[in-house]
């Protein structure tokens, strides 16, 4: 305890001195609390194995520096011959033993009460795949991506940084309060970890197979976690956001979340009898570019030469146009390449793909419409 | 724990037989055990300042949030490959080297019993590590998976050079189980008469424990980078769902080699420390008999624990239990050893020698490594902790206050005893001090930025991360630089500036290697010794 | 080289090899514990015999399906039920829809998951065509009934069970599931 005070101070020291360039924001000394009964039993675990550690410590190196500071040879101090004794060497193998049984009770409370995922009241898919997090309400017809919202350029320092720099999605999950909430994992691609510190839920994803995660959170708000097993290029840019709000707003959002999936069909619909004009395709179709191809065909479009192929002059970029919807769509078998056909709309497929064939001197000049992606959709059926 | 009734070796500093060819050649053939030793030694030293010039790469891009340096791409394979050149490349090797140097020495042996082995596993492994260095410059870059390589990312989803990283391992892989079976046969067969068992110095038992871990679990590690070979390039899938394979196999078989590997980088150094206390407090070691106990249960039992590097797979409950006690269990034979070692200096007459200083910091650092490793092993919190920068604490207590400081002690140890000067104990002393300052501001603020939420492996990070991980890119730049004060200080000693020595340089030391003249001929114990 | 050494370093040579091959027979052996504990909630590819003495109990579990394809494009995947509630012991089928969305040939593996892994114990199938590969036609839809029943054993604390199915595009009939566990499949 001592040393966390001792820490402490230095700690605020330090926040004192340093002058970084960005939004300084306090950093908490200890693991989180948290918002649900599990995280405080885990925090509650943690404290009381952390306490016996020091006190061991502290008794222990008491020990080791009265013998370092009284039997000095420069004090005079003459060598004892002890060499053994069987009652001490027994003893400090039974104490250490009984404390340890001692920590596994408490230990072993908590991790039958966190495995327990039975008569929960919402199921939530999470699939993670690289870099982002899908999330699909087993029991309503909703499911959507979840991407880092932070800009590239506050990424490498050309905008200053936000409060929740790296921490912020575009599309949050939302989930009720006080509900029991069940999360299936699992991946479509390595192997993610899904990490909320505040619910102390951490579950890899795993391809092919699914692992079971819950929580009961107390309090609304928003918390903020990461993917924590390590998943590639931009594991360090796939956060995780959960909106806890209280179960009637979130009956609500819900209701919306129905409509606005019902009005984005039909606003589909409308665009299929539109044709959009070279620039509102190249703007739109850089928007999307940066948020979903950027991370590996590289904001230039260079690629990353001998891991991501670069679409400059690439045969793809500048080749048959249903040929680079299709890869769009349905992805490359046997590469990192995924199928973005079920994440962006036909809208965002078309832009893009406009943006690919008329960006970074690719000037084909070739214009995609809706209704060319959604033909092309239609004929490979 | 040995003394000699008669010892025809004091005097004997001229060779019986023939003296070190001259030249390049004399190192390309050698097969002379203290030849190999230097050799390994300088290649670990070498690697040291290699993987360590990447590890300040990784805390340059750390120093502040953003990314500025390195794109994320070329982070991933300087984490990768810092990893797997400190732990092959830098530990493994020096302590392979201590091995080579001192256990014929200290069992009163001619040499180790497979000199030309020993050549051939010293000179296989530059060109493992050259590989490896070498796929940074190439196309897709080099392993960027993590030390740990988990499937399917390290197979679907690497870049092609995955192949040199197998090959690499594999050389890897034959140059310490050479290492380590050279180790076993020379103990076993090549003791002087009357060293008995119980009579061998910790330093020689804890090896011989360690090099039988290495031979169990390094073929294993080559059976899963080959799994990694034929799954990427050769169409199985072990790892791969869609095939009918399982990628958390892949964890399991990594760590059922991974964590007895731990304890092959730890083991050795309990057996450094466990001759420099006794040395320096003038007093014979606390409860030999326990320490020979305690090391083997720690080896036996690391072979029931891996599965505690992958409590957040999704285990079922019998099995997060079980190996949640068993790991709990390992602190039990791990605490007797730091309780003898400060037992050992109760009632001693102690001294503050350098070799010393590094030994009493690892015993404190060691202790605080293995207490958050106790903390690790508890389940429930372990989810929490899991691959944050608390594990990152963790394992660098573990293995750079504890291997490597054990390692640097061992060379302040026996420095005078290889090269018959005594080193410049003022640079060696800045040495210490620097290293105990800065590897603490390193690795100490890191336990906070773990339990504050900060994973492990990312290029970049949250505003509220920034200062502390400033003031630990500030502690390793530190550490890094005060090495360079080691290297001083190694190359004035091997071109022996200093004091000459006697053959016993330190008044308390016990033991054959202090039998025999500073600096040890060429060739000792060509007639073994007596030992009472 | 002494004979003493010689003799010891055969015994350690073969030691080490023993060791690498033990690597390789981690392989069958994690998968017959996993079978034997269910750890990775993987199912037993294997029919069981649909004529079984089964007891049926009122007692009653629920069960929820979850489909997907892998991260390419070439199948649609879907389950005709999202979840349903059984009586444990009774012989329930539950029906699936794979539409191959390509102009060729495909071959489909379906890779089955349970959660809770020990569940995967209890819920024994009698027909499924995660069993063996299946092959679709160009554009074509096909719709596979999957019989099963949950033993009576299976633990009181378990209430709801989620059977996952990944659907992934097989490279051919071999290179896919070991030889062995397509024989297991197939009798």
């Amino acid at each position: 305890m001592k040393l966390i005070k001792l820490f402490a101070c230095v700690a605020i020291a330090i926040s004192f001195v340093s002058n970084a360039a960005d939004k300084a924001v306090e950093m908490p000394l200890n693991m989180t609390k948290g918002v649900t009964q599990i995280s405080a039993e885990v925090y509650q675990l943690h404290m009381t194995i952390l306490i016996i550690c020091a006190v061991i410590g502290v008794l222990v190196f008491g020990v080791m520096f009265w013998a370092l500071i009284h039997h000095r040879k420069s004090k005079g101090a003459k060598a004892a011959n002890f060499h053994e004794s069987v009652k001490v060497e027994i003893a400090w193998t039974i104490v250490p033993f009984l404390i340890l049984i001692g920590m596994a009770i408490p230990a072993t409370r908590t991790l039958i009460a966190m495995e327990d995922p039975s008569d929960a009241d919402l199921t939530i898919v999470v699939t993670g795949s690289q870099w982002k997090w899908h999330y699909q309400y087993f029991e309503h017809d909703i499911d959507f991506y979840s991407v880092l919202a932070t800009p590239r350029e506050q990424i490498n320092g050309r905008w200053d940084k936000g409060e929740n720099y790296l921490l912020e999605v575009d599309k949050p999950l939302v989930i009720p309060t006080d509900k029991k909430v069940r999360f299936l994992m699992t991946s479509d691609d390595v192997i993610h970890s899904w990490w909320v510190p505040d619910f102390a839920v951490k579950k890899d994803a795993n391809p092919g197979f699914i692992n079971e995660a819950w929580t009961k959170v107390d309090k609304a708000g928003i918390y903020r976690g990461q993917c924590a097993e390590l998943c590639g290029k931009d594991h360090g840019f796939m956060p995780v956001v959960v909106i806890a709000k209280e179960p009637e707003e979130f009956d609500t959002w819900l209701a919306d979340k129905v409509e606005e999936k019902r009005k984005a069909q039909e606003e589909e619909q409308r665009l299929l009898a539109m044709n959009m004009t070279m620039e509102e395709l190249m703007s739109e179709g850089e928007r999307v570019y940066l948020a979903s191809c950027a991370s590996c065909h590289q904001p230039n479009g260079m690629g990353l030469p001998g891991v991501f192929p670069g679409l400059v002059g690439s045969p793809i970029a500048l080749g048959d146009v249903d040929a680079h919807i299709n890869i769009v769509i349905n992805g490359q078998t046997g590469t990192a390449m995924p199928a973005f056909g079920k994440q962006l709309s036909k809208k965002e497929v078309a832009a893009v793909v406009t943006y690919e064939r008329n960006a970074w001197g690719n000037n084909t000049g070739d214009l995609v419409q809706v209704k060319d992606v959604h033909e092309f959709v239609k004929r490979s059926l | 724990m040995t003394t000699l009734t008669e010892n025809p070796n004091v005097a004997a500093t001229a060779d019986t037989h023939h003296g070190p060819a001259k030249g390049l050649k004399r190192w390309l053939y050698t097969t002379n055990h203290k030849d190999i030793g230097s050799l390994y030694l300088w290649f670990a030293f070498i690697m040291f300042l290699i993987g360590g010039a990447m590890a300040m790469v990784i805390r340059a891009e750390l120093f502040q949030p953003g990314l500025q340096i390195v794109d994320p791409h070329f982070f991933n394979q300087m984490t990768t490959v810092h990893g797997l050149i400190m732990v092959f490349g830098a530990v493994m090797p020096a302590f392979t080297g201590l091995a080579n140097w001192m256990i014929p020495m200290m069992i009163g042996a001619p040499d180790m019993a497979l000199p030309r082995m020993n050549n051939f596993s010293f000179w296989i492994l530059p060109f493992a590590f050259l590989i490896l260095i070498m796929t940074l410059f190439m196309e897709g870059g080099g392993p960027a998976f993590g030390w740990t390589f988990y499937a399917p990312l390290s197979t679907t989803y690497s870049s092609d050079t995955t192949a040199l990283f197998v090959f690499s391992v594999h050389i890897m892989g034959i140059s310490s189980i050479m290492g380590a079976i050279n180790v076993i046969v020379t103990i076993w067969n090549m003791r002087a008469p009357g060293m008995t068992w119980m009579k061998m110095p910790l330093f020689v038992w804890t090896w011989f424990i360690t090099a039988f871990l290495l031979i169990a679990v390094m073929p294993v590690l080559a059976g899963a980078v080959t799994m990694v070979l034929t799954d990427k390039f050769f169409g199985t899938s072990f790892f791969d769902a869609a095939g009918g394979g399982d990628p958390v196999m892949f964890q399991h078989i990594f760590w059922f080699f991974g964590h007895p590997e731990v304890y092959i980088m730890i083991l050795p150094a309990f057996g450094v420390i466990s001759a420099i206390v006794p040395t320096f407090a003038r007093k014979p070691l606390f409860g030999y008999a326990s320490m020979v106990y305690a090391t083997a249960s720690i080896a036996l039992l690391s072979f029931v624990v891996w599965a505690h590097h992958m409590f957040t797979t999704g285990m079922p409950l019998f099995g997060e239990l079980f190996f949640m006690y068993c790991t709990m269990l390992i602190s039990v034979p791990t605490g007797v050893k730091v309780f003898n070692w400060v037992a050992t200096l109760w009632r001693g007459s102690i001294s503050f020698e350098v070799p010393m200083l590094f030994a009493l910091a690892f015993i404190v650092l060691f202790t605080i490594g293995g207490f958050s490793g106790l903390m690790l092993a508890i389940t429930p919190v372990d989810f929490q902790y899991h691959d944050t920068y608390f594990v990152v604490a963790h394992f660098h207590y573990v293995l750079v206050t504890g291997a490597v400081f054990s390692i640097i002690a061992a060379a302040y140890y026996w420095l005078p005893k290889w090269t018959g000067v005594m080193y410049d104990v003022t640079l060696a002393k800045a040495h210490f001090w620097c290293s105990l300052i800065s590897v603490n501001l390193l690795f100490f603020p890191m336990h906070f930025v773990g339990l504050a939420g900060m994973p492990r492996r990312i290029p970049d990070y949250s505003l509220q991360f920034a200062d502390f991980n400033q003031w630990i890119s500030i502690g390793g730049f530190a550490f890094g630089l005060s090495q360079l004060i080691f290297l001083a200080l190694l190359i004035k000693a091997c071109r022996k500036q200093g004091k000459p020595v006697d053959a016993k340089v330190w008044d308390g030391a016990e033991g054959l290697e202090w039998e025999v003249a500073s600096p040890a001929p060429y060739h000792t114990f060509s007639t073994p010794p007596k030992i009472k | 080289m002494t004979r003493a050494n010689l003799v010891l370093l055969r015994k350690l040579v073969l030691v080490v090899f023993g060791m690498f091959l033990f690597g390789f027979a981690l392989v069958p052996l994690y998968d017959t514990f996993c079978e034997i504990t269910g750890i990775n909630g993987r199912i037993i590819v294997k029919a069981e015999d649909s004529d079984a003495d089964k007891v049926v109990s009122d007692r009653r579990v629920k069960i929820q399906f979850l489909v997907k394809t892998d991260a390419k494009n070439e199948f649609d995947f879907k389950s005709n039920q999202k979840f349903i509630e059984v009586k444990i012991g009774e012989l329930s089928e539950v029906s699936f829809e794979v539409k191959n969305k390509t102009s060729s040939l495909q071959l489909a593996q379906a890779v089955p998951s349970v959660s809770p892994g020990t569940a995967s114990l209890y819920l024994n199938k009698t027909e499924c065509f995660c069993f063996s590969q299946q092959i679709l036609q160009a554009n074509e839809t096909v719709v596979y009934p999957m019989r099963f029943f949950i033993d009576e054993d299976l633990p009181e604390d378990i209430s709801l069970l989620t059977l996952s199915y990944t659907l992934y595009q097989a490279q051919s009939v071999q290179a896919s599931y070991s030889k062995s566990e397509l024989d297991k499949g197939a009798s």
